[in-house]
């Protein structure tokens, strides 16, 4: 394996977990609502699906369960932000404290530990898929081949939030939510209803992102094990305003810089610069597209007034 | 006469603070007629249709649609009934299509795939039927104004529309485009659908309806066919005054000018010009009044002067200095006082103490300072004496504004703005919805204080007896132009008044004399 299709691999591989998450505060974006939990939906996803897979020994039952399980935190997060009228990014952010802490406390009370379920729970994986021909290319099949099957499940959603959005029904009564609520209670829609549904989904598309890193990417969990890649999620949906394909480019970009990184390790570098080297990309891509869109925003204006004058 | 489709018998409606905003209304509408509803800003035209639209509940009468009683709780009933509605302020969403915001709520699918070709299909059918001329597949967001007004009518239509109510759908549209709705309306009522048109421009009542119900203080003071009537009877309708009530007064005896307005324009944010050319001046003990159906400018005039808005072009000179460039702090200080019409934005910081709000503008005073501590004593003492001499009822001064009732939340705010020492009022509405007292209190302070020479006043209001007995001057606004002054407003008849402020009169620059 070369160099640069080693990276490229571990883009992809890195980039997973982002790309699940980012299209889940995609479709919270597009119903109006910030998801800031996305962090805790993931993690919850990925404790209680090694818990149940490593109890029951079945990887489907485990999968199930945790997926539930982050559909069940963003019901929870709905009930107190939209009926208990609590504010939604409040809510968001005691809820990432609640599950970073909460997943401990779950952890230590079945396996006895508190850092890791690894050794102690043998929980289940999900497989590695070698694609038939592809894998004999040289490079592309490096490169595209042998990743785990949910790598392969979320470029398969991505299209599939891009569908849903943008082709059904139930897309575009997320959007016209997002974008005026008042237009749709004004034709029978219910927004909280809209918004609760989006936000199921989106707990749904998170979970994938959790299971994959404690039942793919790693084979147990460990505590705050997402690192802050539900936030980095967040930033780059928001930088692609939170156009599905737009978000999961952005989050690949990510995870290259996380790939980067990790490569140049090898050159004997302060590892603390490395860690912080995404998060630091991830900053510069925001205020470099913030920039741009400004100018933009700022060059619009300017022909709007000149429209006027002429108007005039 | 063709079948009745909507009868409303007796409506009352009395809001929660007293205020009654029907009382006993009945309208019946016919299958396609188009129906005037008309009157003056706050006479309950608007309040009516939200009733029929099941926006507003109501307390008295009942409704019938074809002919059976109906209970309508909300829009969505009334939608159900055939019943749709086109607001002043568009229900639309701007980045999708015209066809989307259509067929939302109501979207043709297959399973659960939006089936986007049947929607535009629909859409297009309908625009093209009742020639509406929008283009299914356009965004929102590039639609004029008047093409997002058709777009609601295409809603309504998309649900089986039978009855259409129109709230002042001209107000955003220019003479053309004016024009072009018209022709559609018609096309509209060919096809047997009966609309309701909320509106006070009376040229264009004549020209459109069939039949005029005519609303004053939420009583109906005329149901007329609008083919007997002529523009000068529905406004003897409209505009009146039920009690007169009059405030004893000498004859002001005007000094040098204060402040100076010349050749204002201005364009409000949909590029309208609502201030067109306007000039005139008030004088040192004079109170100077506006009059005019809302929406014609002076409301925005008002905003000129004091700062809140900025001037296309000309000039406004306040005590010898132009008030362009500066900001409202300094504008102020040249010897303003405002008197907002929303006293809840502009007035008063509803959180904050009674003694923080009176105070907002003169803590930086040298008079309540020692050192660069502030003088409690002092600020206490002026406070307390302001509370006494407006009769604010309220606990002590440390009371927060939002626990006071309305008419005593403008005691606050004209307590502040009648002793900031400025020596020109602008008041804007400044007795709206409040009591009769409170109300009687402010009049009286502003011709007291231009008879001593202390302050002169630029009074806005839509009140009629406020406007007469107040003013000395009385000025007309009519689409954003002075059409008229008087230079007696006590002595001004109140229907001659209605017709210049309906646009049925206008006086020429000989009869209104000098403005400045």
């Amino acid at each position: 394996m070369s160099t640069l299709s080693n990276i490229l691999f571990m883009t992809i591989r890195l980039s997973t977990p982002i790309v699940l998450a980012a299209l889940a505060c995609s479709i919270t974006k597009k119903a109006g609502l910030l998801n800031m939990g996305a962090e805790a939906l993931m993690l919850m996803a990925a404790l209680i699906g090694v818990l149940v897979s490593a109890w029951t020994q079945s990887l489907i039952i485990g999968l199930v369960a945790g997926l539930a399980s982050s559909i069940l935190i963003t019901l929870i997060i709905c009930y107190v932000s939209f009926d208990l009228k609590c504010d939604l990014n409040l809510t968001n952010i005691s809820m990432n404290n609640a599950v970073i802490g909460g997943t401990v406390f779950i952890m230590y009370l079945v396996t006895g530990q508190k850092s890791v379920t690894a050794g102690i729970l043998n929980s289940k994986t999900m497989p590695t898929v070698n694609i038939p021909i592809i894998k004999d290319i040289p490079f592309i099949g490096e490169v595209i081949s042998g990743h785990n099957v949910m790598t392969y499940i979320a470029i398969v959603m991505i299209v599939a939030v891009w569908f849903l959005l943008y082709k059904t029904v139930l897309g575009l009564r997320i959007r016209c939510v997002g974008e005026n609520p008042m237009a749709a209670e004004s034709v029978g829609i219910s927004s909280k209803k809209i918004w609760y549904i989006s936000y199921a989904l989106s707990g749904l598309v998170a979970g994938m992102g959790g299971v994959f890193l404690s039942m793919g990417y790693l084979s147990w969990f460990a505590r705050d094990m997402m690192g802050g890649r539900g936030f980095m999620a967040m930033a780059a949906m928001n930088i692609a305003n939170g156009e599905p394909v737009g978000s999961a480019v952005n989050a690949l970009l990510f995870g290259l810089a996380q790939a980067f990184g990790t490569f140049i390790q090898r050159f004997n570098i302060n590892a603390d610069l490395i860690l912080a080297f995404p998060y630091m990309f991830a900053v510069l891509l925001i205020s470099v597209l913030t920039f741009i869109r400004q100018r933009q925003e700022k060059q619009h204006r300017l022909n709007m007034i000149k429209a006027r004058e002429q108007k005039v | 006469m063709s079948k009745e489709v909507l009868r409303m018998d007796g409506i009352t409606k009395i809001y929660s603070n007293g205020f009654t905003a029907n009382h006993d209304v009945n309208l019946v509408l016919h299958e396609g007629e188009i129906l005037a509803l008309v009157g003056e800003n706050g006479a309950g035209k608007t309040t009516l249709m939200k009733i029929l639209f099941g926006m507003e509940s109501h307390q008295g009468g009942h409704i019938e649609v074809n002919g059976t009683t109906v209970k309508i709780n909300s829009p969505l009933d009334a939608i159900a009934l055939g019943i749709g509605m086109v607001h002043q302020h568009f229900m639309q969403v701007p980045s999708a299509t015209v066809a989307e915001n259509v067929t939302l709520g109501i979207e043709p699918r297959q399973g659960s795939v939006y089936d986007k070709k049947e929607a535009i299909k629909r859409t297009q059918e309908l625009s093209d039927r009742y020639q509406l001329m929008v283009k299914a597949t356009d965004r929102i967001n590039d639609l004029s104004v008047a093409q997002r007004q058709k777009v609601e009518i295409l809603k309504a239509l998309a649900r089986n529309c039978r009855i259409l109510i129109l709230d002042e759908p001209t107000a955003v549209l220019t003479p053309q485009e004016t024009e072009e709705l018209f022709v559609q309306l018609k096309n509209l009522k060919e096809s047997g659908i009966s609309i309701i048109f909320i509106s006070h421009k009376l040229h264009e009542v004549m020209q459109l309806s069939d039949n005029i119900v005519v609303l004053r203080a939420g009583k109906v003071t005329g149901t007329l066919v609008t083919k007997d009537v002529n523009p000068a009877q529905i406004s003897r309708l409209m505009v009146g005054r039920d009690v007169v009530m009059s405030i004893e007064k000498d004859d002001p005896k005007p000094e040098d000018t204060i402040l100076q307005v010349r050749n204002l324009v201005y364009y409000n944010d949909e590029n309208v010009k609502v201030v067109d050319n306007v000039s005139f001046g008030i004088r040192k003990g004079e109170v100077v009044g506006i009059a005019g159906v809302e929406g014609n400018g002076q409301n925005e005039i008002a905003e000129l002067i004091t700062g809140l808005v900025k001037a296309d072009s000309g000039e406004i000179i306040l005590n010898g200095k132009s008030t362009a460039g500066l900001e409202i702090r300094d504008i102020r200080d040249l010897g303003l006082a405002y008197i907002s019409e929303d006293r809840m934005r502009y007035g008063v910081a509803a959180n904050l103490s009674i003694r923080e709000n009176i105070m907002a503008d003169r803590l930086d005073r040298k008079e309540f300072r020692t050192g660069f501590l502030y003088n409690s004593k002092k600020i206490n003492s002026h406070v307390d004496s302001l509370i006494r001499e407006f009769e604010i009822a309220c606990d002590d001064q440390t009371q927060p504004v939002r626990m006071l009732s309305g008419g005593n939340i403008q005691k606050v705010v004209v307590a502040r703005e009648f002793s900031s020492g400025a020596n020109l009022i602008v008041a804007n509405q400044p007795t709206r919805g409040i009591d009769v007292g409170t109300s009687e209190l402010i009049r009286k302070t502003l011709v007291r204080k231009s008879r001593n020479k202390e302050a002169s006043t630029l009074l806005v209001s839509s009140d009629l007896n406020e406007i007469l007995e107040v003013s000395d001057r009385l000025l007309v606004m009519k689409n954003g132009q002075i059409v008229a002054q008087f230079a007696k407003a006590q002595a001004v008849d109140e229907f001659e008044l209605g017709e210049y402020m309906l646009g049925i009169k206008r006086m020429t620059a000989e009869e209104m004399g000098d403005l400045l």
